[in-house]
């Protein structure tokens, strides 16, 4: 009785097992740390399209101070 | 304190999404794999573009009830801004729906919800274009906005989650928070959510204050 309770549950540890170790992640990547040059990279794109858009924001600001002066 | 702490603060949360994005660890699910960190760049565009939707609405029912012209502006940029967010959602949502259901546009009922409710916001700027008076157009145009935001709640929102669909939450499939039982994924995901929602609330600002600067040039 006990045997028969166990078995499936002995099958679906084992299931779980092999599909945890199917799943591909990138360790390769973080492990050599090439992912860190990935992020460098990201944040640097980001950061200058920022600084980009903080410039617009002021070009506008005087545009509406020229307006109110007027 | 300055005013416009709130932009550095969305840039600053976003930085932090690149990163934690990219280096926070994540469950390793079988098929989704590593691309489970787009997650953390699609699902926030939603988030935007809903907030845009909502700030939209608001300032169309702020405007029927006192008429202000200004609030229309707000209206219809946000609908402006929050129509690109969409796109960039359903764009990056097609990448990585490849990658995982085989397919860029299988007929998901959150993907067609999505459709239909861009169409009715392009729909909503046509109807804008095709009236000539001010008061008039910013009248009609809230009204139609006004019915067109439930619908597009119950399209992106409500259906998707009774019917069977592939997005997580719905139907018979797992939601979000089943798989992220350590909370180490929401850490990251809420943080960028609010980071988007400023720049897309930054950008509607901007656009805002160019109409008002061309509507000032007009009357000149």
């Amino acid at each position: 009785m006990k045997k028969s309770l166990l078995t499936p549950l002995f099958i679906l540890c084992l299931q779980l097992i092999a599909q945890a170790q199917q799943v591909e992640m990138a360790t390769d990547l973080r492990s050599s740390g090439k992912i860190y040059i990935v992020v460098a990279v990201l944040c640097v794109l980001f950061i200058g399209l920022a600084i980009y858009l903080f410039t617009i924001d002021k070009k506008v600001s005087k545009i509406e101070k020229g307006i109110q002066q007027k | 304190m300055i005013s416009y702490w709130w932009k550095i603060l969305g840039i600053l949360l976003l930085i932090y999404g690149i990163i934690a994005g990219f280096l926070a660890p994540v469950p390793a699910l079988p098929i989704l794999d590593e691309t489970i960190r787009i997650l953390y760049y699609h699902l926030p565009m939603g988030f935007a573009m809903l907030s845009l939707y909502i700030i939209s609405v608001v300032y169309s029912i702020k405007y029927l009830a006192n008429e202000k012209i200004t609030d229309d502006y707000i209206a219809v940029e946000s609908v402006n801004v929050g129509i690109i967010f969409c796109f960039l959602g359903l764009a990056s949502g097609m990448i990585w729906a490849n990658f995982t259901w085989g397919d860029p546009w299988p007929n998901d009922p959150k993907l067609n919800g999505s459709a239909i409710a861009t169409l009715m916001y392009l729909a909503y700027l046509v109807l804008r274009n095709a009236l000539e008076e001010e008061q008039k157009r910013a009248k009609i145009s809230a009204i139609y906005n006004i019915f067109c935001f439930p619908v597009i709640i119950v399209l992106m929102y409500i259906l998707p989650k009774s019917t069977d669909s592939l997005h997580p939450g719905s139907g018979g499939n797992s939601g979000f928070g089943d798989f992220d039982m350590d909370g180490n994924m929401r850490m990251v995901l809420y943080p960028i959510a609010v980071g988007w929602i400023l720049l897309g609330i930054w950008m509607m600002t901007l656009r805002n204050r160019i109409r008002k600067i061309e509507m000032y040039k007009a009357l000149d």
